[in-house]
């Protein structure tokens, strides 16, 4: 076996550098689904009675659903009734007082990734109020963004604190019956975040649920809802590049986005959830409905994601192109490695007048790794004068993964272009051996070259965001020279 | 001592032996020039040298600043100086020419113990080896031999030399591709790079462009050995008498890039 196949081998063999286990006591309710159960957890949170109402519809619901089997990802059956559907951390004095309690591997992982050391206690779980508060980002921010009318926070805390603003734009672009996974998720979501741009206001800052989410610890039934009014802006972060104490496997969660008349949002993910073993045994099913709804004028939706983790990922961040001249972007890089599996996309649903999208997806697949781009672009009668662009690249590394592309394109109106680009290529023997010639190790040379296919996408995220998807890719590919 | 000294080296590709035997001694500041007609194993030799894993030795001895070349792994060969102009430049999509020259260079002066340029220091360095190969600016934000042209490549090649400024380099076959002018330019780049400290060994198909790069040595290699060795004026012999006029006919069996 040659070099550069025993360096793809050993990249696809690395091991997952943040599978860290931290077991925290928490307050959890009994396994299983029932109606007593989403009514617990609707006490629990004293959310009002129409939210109640709302959850236990949509639970009657998914009752009637079947889980869907399109995507082209394999696991065993999910039983719905041995997962704990409620749990949160208890008080925080259990955990470790200081950084020094703190696995030192760990730190070092937080380090390479360069996160401040303030930022290294949240996630670590440090029980030290004072290190939060002294940070104090959230609060400090939080004063700053009231003061220009911005409402930011918990979604618990919007439904006690905004409970008409919630309940306008909630479930109306993730209608709760939308399909089995959302339908659950709005059974029995746990928490998320909620935000809401007033008119004209241009938000001076990313917002992130990094300090947010971390400051406490949320379920794997998130729900999100970002609405941006009239003339808003506002770029969200989400997710984070360390481990989320995550005991259990289903993370179904949804995101809502509404942009009104000449708003523009843009949401950037990076997720690196535990993606399993390097047998494919443990992980997260990552199976997430994210969709926005441009629906005023100009308006204009970017998703950028960059998907490392999970055992399984379903996920197709999603436009509707509702306003006349209204904007969808869809930059995607998604990673699958040993045994993980991806199948993920976009949908852009052009109904407005003029409407624009523009789909970039690169995936990589390593060891056993399967990965599916799937499309959909839908030009609707009444979308005069649409275009799109799509560009679906793969990258192969090694012989025994997978990547497979289904772009769907239906187009009912004769004024519109549509253009689809694809390509498939594989990291070289050649290319690993002109980088070694030129002093350059094996493993920095795959680095160099992923990072070179992923660059479009790269330079759509926030710089910050840009780096650290960057480092995330350069550190899951240490060790990788046999 | 030599710089380089190969003793009867064998290599194989597959269960073909394509090296059957090859000695040769360079001293620093030499320059050799290997001939031979296609599929003689001269392509095979630069690629050896440079530690291609495709090539098994199997056997023989290949002597580098007195340390065990063999044993060295082809990155380790390029930070302690040797440096292989590419027959076939490889496309590196999305990673800057200047990205990744910066890269190799800055790995190679961090394993000499020098201190790594910063973005400032290399621009400037960059620049002056720019003039010197006539290359438009443009090229270095461009991805690395990407979309270049068939000279443009080969220039590419001559330029990261002069960035890296390697003790011995092997050309492989850097003229092939070339019309009059690029070649004249690749010379004159090469020329200049000519120092009593750097050796190189200049694979080549034509006495062409030994006009322009003029050699101290040159080795006629067919059927995987050197069959003749001589001065400049051996090319010369080969030019007008052709390889047929030194017994060799072209070896069409064996033909690997």
């Amino acid at each position: 076996m040659s070099d550069s196949t025993q360096t793809i081998e050993t990249f696809a063999n690395q091991e997952y550098k943040w599978g860290f286990v931290t077991d925290i006591a928490a307050d959890t309710i009994p396994r299983g689904l029932n109606e007593d159960v989403i009514r617990l957890i609707s006490a629990k949170k004293e959310e009002p009675e129409w939210l109640l109402e709302w959850r236990l519809k949509a639970y009657r619901h998914w009752l009637t659903l079947k889980e869907p089997t399109w995507a082209n990802v394999h696991y065993p059956k999910i039983d719905y009734n041995d997962i704990i559907y409620y749990s949160s951390p208890k008080a925080q004095k259990d955990g470790p007082k200081s950084l020094d309690e703190v696995d030192p591997e760990l730190l070092k992982t937080y380090a390479k990734l360069g996160i401040p050391l303030q930022e290294q206690a949240i996630l670590a779980g440090v029980a030290v109020d004072a290190v939060f508060d002294s940070v104090s980002v959230a609060t400090t921010f939080k004063s700053k963004l009231k003061d220009m009318g911005i409402i930011f926070g918990s979604f618990s805390e919007a439904v006690r604190e905004h409970p008409d603003l919630v309940r306008k734009y909630l479930g109306t672009v993730v209608p709760a019956s939308d399909n089995f996974f959302a339908a659950l998720n709005s059974a029995v979501f746990s928490d998320g975040s909620f935000c809401y741009i007033p008119k004209g206001v241009r938000c001076p800052m990313e917002l992130s649920t990094y300090f947010r989410i971390n400051a406490k610890d949320t379920g794997q039934f998130e729900r999100t809802l970002i609405v941006a009014d009239e003339g808003a802006y506002v770029s969200y972060l989400e997710g984070c590049t360390a481990p989320m104490r995550d005991t259990n496997q289903l993370h179904a969660a949804v995101v809502e986005l509404v942009a009104l008349d000449n708003a523009q949002i843009k949401y950037s993910t990076v997720q690196n959830w535990y993606p399993g073993d390097k047998d494919g045994k443990g992980g997260i099913y990552n199976f997430v409905t994210k969709r926005g709804a441009c629906r005023g004028v100009n308006s204009k939706i970017s998703w950028t994601q960059v998907e490392t983790g999970s055992a399984i990922t379903w996920k197709y961040p999603s436009c509707l192109l509702i306003g006349d001249n209204s904007v969808g972007e869809f930059y995607s890089v998604a990673l699958t490695n040993n045994w993980q599996q991806a199948d993920t996309g976009t949908k852009m649903i052009h109904i407005g007048k003029n409407t624009t999208s523009t789909i970039v997806s690169k995936g990589i697949s390593a060891g056993h790794g399967q990965n599916t781009y799937r499309g959909g672009v839908k030009i609707l009668k009444s979308a005069t004068g649409a275009r799109n662009y799509s560009q679906c690249d793969s990258m192969l590394l090694g012989d025994q993964c997978g990547a497979h592309t289904f772009p769907y394109l239906e187009v009912k109106n004769t004024s519109s272009q549509v253009e689809h680009e694809a390509s498939t290529s594989k990291i070289g023997e050649d290319q690993i051996f002109y980088c070694k010639q030129r002093g350059i190790s094996a493993e920095d040379a795959v680095s160099m070259i992923v990072h070179g296919f992923c660059k479009e996408v790269f330079k759509e995220l926030p710089m910050e965001f840009a780096v650290e998807a960057q480092k995330l890719l350069g550190v899951s590919l240490e060790g990788s020279v046999g | 001592m030599p710089l380089l000294e190969i003793k009867d080296l064998h290599a194989t590709v597959g269960d073909r032996e394509i090296l059957k035997g090859i000695s040769l001694t360079v001293n620093a500041g030499e320059v050799h020039a290997i001939m031979g007609p296609n599929g003689s194993g001269k392509s095979t030799l630069a690629q050896v040298l440079a530690g291609r894993e495709l090539y098994a030795v199997t056997g023989g001895q290949v002597t580098y600043q007195g340390q065990d070349l063999l044993e060295l792994a082809p990155e380790d060969r390029a930070r302690a100086g040797i440096f292989l102009a590419f027959q076939y430049p490889v496309e590196i999509p999305g990673v800057s020419n200047m990205y990744f020259l910066k890269a190799a260079l800055n790995t190679i002066r961090k394993s000499q113990g020098l201190e790594e340029l910063d973005a400032f220091d290399f621009l400037t360095l960059v620049r002056d080896k720019m003039t010197l190969m006539n290359m438009d600016q443009t090229l270095l934000n461009r991805p690395v031999n990407t979309g270049f042209s068939g000279g443009e490549k080969k220039r590419n090649e001559i330029f990261q030399m002069a960035v890296l400024e390697p003790k011995l380099a092997v050309l492989d076959e850097t003229d092939s591709g070339l019309d009059i002018d690029a070649l004249k330019l690749v010379a004159h780049g090469v020329n200049t790079l000519r120092s009593p400290e750097r050796s190189m060994i200049v694979v080549t198909h034509y006495q062409r462009l030994l006009d322009y790069i003029v050699p101290d040595f040159v080795h006629v290699l067919a059927g995987g050995r050197i069959v003749k060795s001589g001065g400049k004026e051996l090319a010369l012999q080969l030019e007008r008498e052709g390889y047929a006029g030194l017994g060799i006919a072209d070896d069409e069996e064996v033909a690997v890039a």
